[in-house]
């Protein structure tokens, strides 16, 4: 287990952007109302907000969060020095969309910027690497944008992979303080269950022929292309509830704490019945989980932040102490502790 | 454990299945609409419930309601 500590690095704020169009698994008329109730009561999701065909990308939903969340926090532009973008559904496939986004947010050329390419553990992941970079010293203030508009692939005749994503962007602001609670992260990766969560074509293993867009019946109410997203639902189930209850427990016990030592745990929103499984196996009392489930679906990297932002927003004066934890698509998992002080979360923008 | 009180448990999943349906010899097929959605509130239910994470194929494996009971006992008693 990657498992280390970080000093001398706070959060000061975290802002959301959405889409405005919202979709509602009530109306899903590919499967039948039996199904669509069982749906929507094990993974949790009823709405969703997606790009659509408005053409807005995580990028652009990103730069809205980070422009309301620089106004909300008073940072000056010229102030940062570090932005990192985590996302798995970038503008381009290259130049990186962190580099493109330095520009369109007016940030100076001396800033750094790089992407990182991870889904659900992106968020922890991503504060890993900005944190300890910033706890490094030289750096002042820096960007942590993460989102994803993963609804924008899979096709409405797949079930098991439609009614579940929404599109978000996040950004976080963090700068370098020496009063900063400490930070503990344990990082972990099992490449051996990358077909559980895959988009087969599109890259350089296997690039795009005609085929790639052919649509095929997998079985009753799954049909997908291969460049489509595919998703393994008892692979995953079973990882997460498995690995992520090891994680945090090993968790607790390196850093001698427990469910009492947090205010509030935030999972990634992956699916109701798994997230509420392992809240219940790691013993923590339901008002200390939100979800955003319920009104966003599963919006990978963006989903803790968003959380956050959407459902604790007047909950942050003073000092919280947080453990967040994302896993999934990799597999890939990690979990964090730390403590913020007067968290500024502006309203979501909407886009 | 004992294998009524698993039935209770079982039956308190499912809203849609008539009291009294479950019984130990009931095939698990044979619930109404039981398809891959039911199977993850089962597996979440006995990992909740009895600590045994069932993997899918090894949920495919059983057909009554007794031998998924027999399972668990099992796999509770000799954790690999």
């Amino acid at each position: 287990m990657a498992s280390f500590s970080i000093n001398n690095v706070s959060i000061k704020g975290i802002a959301g952007a959405v889409p405005k169009e919202e979709l509602s698994n009530w109306d899903y008329t590919h499967i039948t109302e039996q199904e669509r109730k069982l749906l929507i009561k094990t993974t949790g999701v009823e709405k969703r907000r997606m790009v659509g065909k408005s053409g807005i990308t995580t990028t652009d939903l990103c730069k809205a969060a980070a422009e309301k969340l620089l106004e909300a926090t008073n940072t000056s532009k010229d102030d940062i020095q570090i932005l990192i973008f985590v996302s798995q559904t970038p503008d381009y496939f290259l130049p990186a969309s962190s580099i493109t986004l330095q520009n369109r947010l007016g940030l100076p050329k001396t800033c750094m910027a790089f992407d990182i390419n991870l889904g659900c553990s992106g968020y922890v992941y991503g504060l890993s690497a900005i944190s300890s970079l910033i706890s490094v010293g030289k750096f002042k203030k820096a960007l942590l944008l993460c989102g994803d508009i993963s609804s924008a692939g899979p096709p409405e005749e797949d079930k098991s992979v439609f009614p579940l994503f929404g599109d978000g962007g996040t950004a976080t602001l963090l700068e370098y303080d020496e009063t900063a609670a400490t930070m503990h992260f344990s990082n972990q990766s099992d490449g051996s269950g990358y077909e559980a969560i895959i988009v087969r074509e599109g890259g350089m293993r296997k690039p795009f022929t005609v085929d790639s867009f052919t649509m095929v019946e997998k079985e009753k109410g799954i049909s997908r292309a291969s460049r489509n997203l595919e998703l393994n639902g008892m692979a995953v189930f079973n990882f997460s509830v498995t690995e992520v209850p090891k994680n945090i427990a090993e968790f607790f016990s390196t850093t001698n704490t427990g469910p009492d030592s947090y205010d509030y745990f935030v999972m990634h929103q992956a699916n109701l019945l798994m997230n509420e499984t392992i809240r219940k196996k790691m013993k923590f009392p339901p008002e200390k989980v939100p979800y955003t489930l319920p009104k966003f679906g599963n919006t990978s990297s963006a989903s803790i932040p968003l959380t956050i932002v959407s459902e604790l927003h007047d909950k942050v004066a003073g000092e919280v102490s947080w453990l967040l934890s994302g896993f999934g698509v990799g597999l890939s998992w990690a979990t964090v502790s730390l403590k913020t002080k007067d968290l500024i979360c502006p309203e979501i923008v909407e886009l | 454990m004992d294998i009524n009180t698993f039935i209770q448990q079982l039956q308190g999943e499912f809203e849609d299945i008539p009291a009294g349906f479950l019984k130990p010899e009931t095939k698990i097929s044979d619930i109404e609409g039981w398809g891959s959605m039911h199977a993850l509130i089962v597996i979440a239910l006995i990992d909740t419930e009895y600590g045994v994470t069932l993997k899918g194929d090894e949920l495919r494996k059983v057909s009554s309601v007794q031998e998924l009971y027999d399972m668990v006992v099992n796999l509770k008693n000799n954790p690999e």
